[in-house]
């Protein structure tokens, strides 16, 4: 988006928007791998979904925003923490907390970034994305209910044999 | 909101009502709920008379509470973690503030008019959770994290039923926008009788049920209130919180009581409209005008009726079990939703 600000059609507050909820994300995505306390870790994440959410918002994905808020700060993030708390959750700075290789870290990140943005870029070249408004959520339903019903119904199944699979773990009576 | 009352209004002027706007939804029904329910009718269920001191009838103690609360020293416990410790209010006001953005008060009366306010809305209320578990951590009081868990859990499971019931109404009104949802209801008919429009409360009478269910548990208040059992837990996450940061919990409890019986009264009451056919209303935009002060006196009362009920509930019912109050989410209210949603959706194309 930031790459097309040569055209005259952007829109100029979605742009800025964009740069400032991003430049905290980054801050934040980075405090979660830097910070020095599990919990504390967990909250700067909660910060990076919601940036997230902000900039579905942004593009004009109304329905993806709330899921994203319901899903991942409603509930992973939620669990994540009642698992953290159940478990050890101690006040102050833990030891031990880095993996010894975090270092491969860097290079898998710099190639996924490559990979992303040589996608995206290859993709849409010098297109402007339409200004346009929210897309209906009705619209978006036709097309989950018909030509992408069977990846929908595929990724439902993925989520089946996930519960099922926790359940066969948690039961006593093997 | 561009005219209000046939005033234009430039933008800044509109984002500024909107800031006002929203305080005062916060905060004139948790006035209004703690004073009319938590001190008075309260004490008449207990045969006795409630604050009488500060102004007429007590009516003036919320002043007295709130100063109370404002000039008290803002501890911290030693071993707590500080900067959590003090933002965990703030994160379960704002989710208070974000739910409130989304109720419509009359045709042009909303802040924000989202084509899912319904999801949204639902979303929005579980950051609250995320704010009770950090509040219960922070502390460094077992106690408190005993009953921030207790709250997680229950939360967690009784936000299902919550977004499940929902589910009827958007079906029935083919639309996740209150402002359509609104309109479906007052100008629908139930089997061809108009009179009354279409309020869900009949149609969706067991969405309604388990919607109110859950609110009961959203809001942890008795006979849900396990998270913050007093007998036990000596309130659970709120126990180290003193002075403003208490005031905020307190705020922002008796706030979403009265944002969700704002909510449930859009979903199943006919929100601000009257059924069209009793002034023979064509459409919404030659009564507009007067709709939009209307509109937010009968949300006003349509709250106070669905708060005194909570409320009733809350003062009458002794406290679920932890277990019982697991297995009535997931045994009974979840079930019984997903048949709901099934047999609306059958109802809705097959009549």
């Amino acid at each position: 988006m930031i790459a097309q600000a040569a055209s005259d059609s952007i829109n100029v507050a979605q742009n800025v928007g964009f740069g400032i909820i991003a430049a905290l994300m980054i801050f934040a995505a980075l405090s979660v791998v830097t910070t020095r306390n599990v919990v504390h870790a967990a909250l700067w994440l909660v910060l990076v979904l919601a940036g997230v959410a902000a900039q579905y918002i942004l593009a004009a994905a109304e329905f993806v925003a709330a899921s994203q808020v319901l899903v991942y700060i409603g509930a992973v993030m939620v669990l994540f923490l009642f698992g953290i708390m159940l478990t050890r959750a101690q006040i102050g700075h833990e030891k031990g907390l880095n993996n010894p290789t975090w270092a491969l870290g860097i290079p898998v990140a710099i190639v996924l970034l490559g990979l992303l943005a040589w996608v995206i870029i290859d993709a849409f070249e010098d297109d402007v994305l339409p200004d346009r408004g929210p897309t209906p959520t009705v619209a978006l339903s036709d097309q989950f209910l018909s030509i992408y019903l069977i990846p929908f119904l595929a990724l439902s199944f993925v989520l089946l044999a996930a519960a099922i699979g926790a359940i066969v773990l948690a039961r006593k009576d093997r | 909101m561009s005219a209000v009352l046939a005033v234009e209004v430039p933008y800044w002027g509109q984002s500024l009502l909107r800031v006002l706007g929203g305080l005062v939804a916060v905060l004139l029904p948790a006035g209004t709920i703690v004073y009319l329910f938590l001190f008075k009718m309260m004490s008449f269920m207990q045969s006795r008379l409630g604050p009488m001191e500060a102004g007429p009838y007590g009516s003036l103690q919320l002043v007295a509470e709130v100063g109370k609360w404002m000039q008290k020293e803002d501890l911290a416990p030693e071993n707590a973690d500080r900067t959590i410790f003090k933002m965990a209010p703030l994160v379960v006001l704002v989710s208070t503030f974000l739910l409130v953005a989304v109720i419509p008060f009359g045709p042009d009366a909303y802040f924000t008019n989202f084509a899912v306010g319904v999801f949204f809305g639902l979303a929005v209320s579980s950051i609250s959770v995320l704010g009770i578990l950090i509040a219960g951590w922070a502390s460094a009081n077992k106690y408190s994290l005993l009953g921030g868990l207790r709250a997680a859990g229950q939360l967690i499971a009784y936000e299902l039923p919550l977004v499940l019931a929902t589910l009827g109404v958007v079906i029935q009104a083919e639309s996740m926008n209150f402002q359509e949802i609104v309109v479906a209801q007052n100008t629908g008919a139930i089997f061809g009788f108009e009179w009354l429009g279409n309020p869900f409360i009949f149609t969706q009478f067991i969405g309604f049920l388990i919607f109110m269910i859950a609110v009961q548990a959203e809001l942890t208040q008795a006979p849900f209130d396990m998270p913050i059992a007093e007998s036990e837990l000596v309130s659970g996450y709120m126990t180290e919180y003193s002075g403003f940061r208490f005031l905020i919990f307190f705020i922002a409890e008796f706030a979403t009581a009265g944002i969700f019986a704002l909510i449930a009264s859009l979903l199943f009451l006919g929100g601000w409209g009257v059924p069209f056919v009793w002034f023979d209303w064509n459409s919404l935009d030659d009564v507009s005008w007067w709709m939009n002060l209307v509109g937010p006196l009968i949300m006003l009362t349509k709250m106070l009726l669905l708060t005194f009920i909570i409320m009733w509930v809350r003062f009458s019912y002794p406290r679920f079990r932890e277990d019982q109050l697991q297995t009535f989410a997931w045994k009974v209210l979840i079930p019984l939703s997903l048949a709901n949603i099934g047999i609306t959706a059958i109802l809705k194309v097959a009549v």
